[in-house]
């Protein structure tokens, strides 16, 4: 079943460098590279992020095909935006194909396949960061980094809480459809034909019972949730405490050398 | 020593109703529990079991009458995270319990909300999930478990607080045969071998049979008090509160009514084989 | 008795080709008969979920066949449609897919879905609550507003509304007590004696299978082991205790009073027999006939 391919928000559990690095460092090392991603001109740009994408990967134990199941849900975007930037990337040089109303120069093709390849590794980096860093540990991270924030108000205990809570319950809820839709089918419900109205009034049999059961669900967690004491932010402590060590200070180092490097390759002028 | 962990005095409870009379849950109810003890609570479906239970760690507030936890009182709003600490809650549905996405985390959770120091809360995460017999899984994500393998790392996320007592709500009703024995025989660990305080409420009377106490609950009332022999000899009674009483039991009982002269205690399939075994061999 | 429904050869593959594969059911045929009342056993995972999905064409066999009355349901879209009604399903839980304003409009969903004109489905409705034993006036109400013990029923009768050949249900009694669990079992005797219907019940207690069965088929890794009459399957007993199944409490105190060396017949499974063999080990018979026939309603 399709939602079951849905592997947001997934982690997968090891203890490889990758695993262990500082989540934080993590986020920034993910903001560096996609940083460097926009700053990147030509191939040998690419070549480099790409080389340091295929390292880290291999690094993490994760496995590129992870990385290509979650991949799925996007692949129509990606195409679609090279598709356009073929089409409709204007050029200087002679056009290489003219058909119907359009035409196809050599910059075109060139955005495309920059375009395809930004994309792709953007995504792929932001699932390596999923992958590699349970949700707690992620929210965890981001709550400190955000902390400044909650000097002018911003509620980051609360954000970063639902955020960890939201992510534990989408595979519940996942299944919950996939059950509930079953369970109507079985009455008749046909959730494939007719058009787009009556798709829509379909889909009634499997909403309704979706958000009361999520709503039970909410209620419960909130007072089990008291029962185990939670009583917000103040006064807590961790299991694991962040602590920046030497291999993050590494990390955040190739990072940024990152960034400068291809900002220097820019001016090799190759392609 | 035996000051009774929970004291509950002539507790009632009513859920206000939009027009006319409040609907009475609870209907003074008097029990005391030692400590150290295995209760269980068992009655039919609106006897007012689960109410009574959400009353032993302030979830809900008595309308009438006192609820006591090691002496606090439970109305009182600045006690609140000490009662909460001493009596530790598991509920029916263990994916509406469990917070977080791993399971070592979320055994956590409990601890960093109390404030524990990080060292102490991985020991105390360790030896829960040692005690519920979880502790491989500690790095495994709680939605690919079995149902009771999830109730078990429901009761260490509450083990990790330390309670003297642990209240359960109905914790097998979703479960199949094999996580309802898993998670009974945790129960049963727990109580012997640390002496938690624990009070089960079910309407499986095999589980009940397990007790060290069985309290019978209906109509809001306690209607029947001891030790599993006893009150499962009073069969016609529990027959009337909507409730039926181990097959082995209900055997010698339809025996005895044929006239055979047998006794109602057997509540094992040993000591019913043996109580039948000897009424062949008469 | 004419086979209903009928699985060749049905393997169903989860994931076929990828690390996650996993063989559901393995070459399974299975048969259901006409008008009879057949208990599905298994533990989770044995693939017994997957295998009443197929009988209503929830789910499309990796291979083989399923035939419900004697025609492939997945031999043309209406042959698939038409299954879906002629075998009702009633899932675990089924009280979280209730989603209409007023009981009535949800017992009508599935009815409604079949085209019936609004006579027809007015007296199914009405019928189908009746077999659930809910009241009239109470059609009107939400069916939010119900405890739980009466959503089931709710939700039961919605499917009970389509008529169906052959109605089954996942653990219907689950989480129920003693109370709802012979109020729902009563409801669904009385659908199949009114209406000849095959019942199929998927259910974790034996002993509530001892007593309403007439026939078990055992899931077990995918395949059946074993079926038959319940004496017949409850006599493998160290092959049911291996598969974490176990036998009705019953069997396994006939079994043990067996090996202490009474000469007492083992293959009872239900209180009445086993209280039958005490007496005709003692050679009495039953003083009266009263608490027989009232315990085969009154007790669990």
């Amino acid at each position: 079943m399709a939602l079951k391919d849905i592997t947001l928000g997934q982690y997968f559990p090891g203890d490889t460098i990758l695993h262990r690095l500082d989540p934080r460092t993590k986020i920034l090392m993910v903001v560096f590279y996609i940083v460097a991603l926009f700053v990147a001109r030509n191939a040998l740009g690419y070549a480099l992020m790409g080389v340091v994408l295929t390292a880290a990967i291999q690094v993490s134990r994760v496995g590129f095909k992870a990385i290509r199941r979650g991949m799925k849900p996007v692949y129509i975007i990606i195409v679609f935006t090279a598709v356009l930037n073929v089409l409709y990337t204007p050029g200087q040089g002679e056009p290489l194909v003219t058909f119907w109303i359009f035409t196809i120069y050599y910059e075109g093709i060139r955005t495309a396949i920059f375009m395809v390849l930004r994309i792709t590794m953007l995504i792929s980096c932001t699932f390596l960061l999923t992958y590699t860093t349970s949700p707690i540990m992620l929210t965890d991270a981001l709550e400190r980094l955000l902390g400044p924030l909650k000097k002018i108000k911003v509620p980051v205990h609360e954000l970063a809480m639902m955020m960890s809570i939201a992510l534990r319950f989408i595979p519940i809820l996942i299944e919950e459809t996939d059950k509930i839709m079953a369970a109507q089918k079985a009455r008749g419900a046909d959730f494939e034909t007719g058009n787009l109205i009556q798709k829509a009034k379909a889909l009634i049999p499997l909403l309704v019972p979706l958000f009361i059961s999520a709503f039970r669900r909410a209620d419960e967690l909130a007072v089990a949730m008291e029962c185990r004491c939670y009583h917000g932010g103040e006064g807590r402590t961790r299991l694991r405490q962040l602590k920046y060590q030497g291999r993050d200070i590494w990390a955040l180092c190739l990072g940024f050398g990152l960034c400068v490097s291809v900002f220097l390759l820019n001016h090799l002028g190759v392609f | 020593m035996n000051e009774p962990i929970l004291k509950i005095e002539d507790l009632t409870f009513s859920y206000p109703v939009e027009e006319g009379e409040p609907r009475v849950v609870l209907n003074g109810v008097d029990l005391d529990i030692e400590p150290g003890t295995f209760v269980a609570v068992l009655g039919h479906n609106g006897s007012g079991k689960s109410t009574l239970a959400k009353h032993l760690n302030a979830i809900l507030l008595p309308s009438g009458g006192k609820v006591y936890v090691s002496g606090m009182d439970t109305a009182d709003e600045a006690l609140l995270l000490d009662i909460r600490r001493t009596v530790g809650m598991v509920f029916q549905n263990p994916d509406n319990q469990i917070v977080a996405n791993v399971v070592e985390e979320d055994c956590a959770f409990g601890p960093e909300n109390l404030g524990v120091p990080p060292d102490e809360i991985r020991e105390r995460v360790d030896r829960a999930l040692k005690a519920v017999g979880m502790y491989h899984f500690k790095d495994h994500a709680p939605h690919l478990l079995s149902g009771g393998q999830k109730q078990r790392i429901a009761i260490a996320g509450v083990l990790a607080m330390e309670p003297r007592c642990v209240v359960l709500d109905e914790p097998t009703a979703m479960l199949d045969p094999i996580g309802r024995r898993e998670v009974m025989e945790t129960i049963k660990a727990l109580n012997r071998d640390s002496g938690v305080t624990v009070v089960l409420i079910t309407h499986h009377m095999d589980e009940a049979a397990q007790a060290d106490r069985l309290v019978v609950m209906s109509g809001g009332k306690i209607v029947s008090d001891g030790a599993p022999k006893e009150v499962f000899q009073r069969v016609e009674e529990l027959k009337t509160t909507g409730l039926t009483v181990p097959e082995t039991v209900r055997l010698c009982y339809e025996l005895r009514q044929e006239g055979l002269d047998l006794p109602l205690d057997t509540l094992s399939d040993e000591e019913c084989a043996q109580t039948l075994y000897q009424l062949l061999q008469r | 008795m004419e086979p209903i429904i009928q699985t060749q050869q049905l393997t169903h593959i989860y994931s076929a080709g990828t690390p996650f594969q996993h063989v559901a059911l393995d070459s399974v045929d299975f048969v259901a008969y006409q008008g009879e009342y057949l208990g599905v056993i298994g533990h989770t995972g044995s693939g017994k979920s997957t295998l009443i999905q197929h009988l209503n064409g929830l789910l499309k066999p990796t291979s083989g066949q399923v035939l419900v009355a004697g025609k492939d349901i997945w031999e043309s879209k209406e042959a698939t449609r038409q299954a879906r009604f002629q075998v009702g399903l009633v899932f675990q839980y089924p009280e979280y897919q209730l989603f209409e304003e007023t009981v009535y409009k949800d017992i009508a969903f599935g009815p409604k879905n079949m085209g019936l004109d609004e006579t027809e489905v007015d007296r199914r409705v009405r019928q189908a609550a009746e077999f659930v034993g809910l009241r009239q006036d109470q059609l009107d109400h939400s069916p939010f507003e119900l405890s739980g013990g009466q959503k089931r029923r709710v939700a039961i009768a919605g499917v009970i509304a389509m008529e169906p050949a052959v109605l089954i249900l996942d653990e219907p009694t689950a989480g129920l007590d003693p109370v709802g669990v012979e109020q729902i079992l009563g409801n669904i005797q009385d659908y199949h004696k009114a209406k000849n219907a095959t019942i199929i019940i998927v259910s974790h207690s034996m002993e509530q299978m001892a007593r309403t069965a007439d026939r078990l088929v055992v899931i077990n890794d995918g395949r059946i082991p074993f079926s038959g009459t319940p004496r017949e399957v409850f006599s493998h007993v160290e092959e049911l205790e291996e598969m974490g199944l176990g036998v009705p409490q019953m069997t396994r105190v006939f079994h043990r009073l067996k090996a202490m060396g009474a000469p007492v017949d083992d293959t009872v499974y239900t209180v009445e027999q086993a209280k039958a063999a005490i007496l005709t080990a003692l050679g009495q018979s039953p003083r009266s006939t009263r608490t027989v026939s009232s315990d085969e309603k009154g007790a669990v």
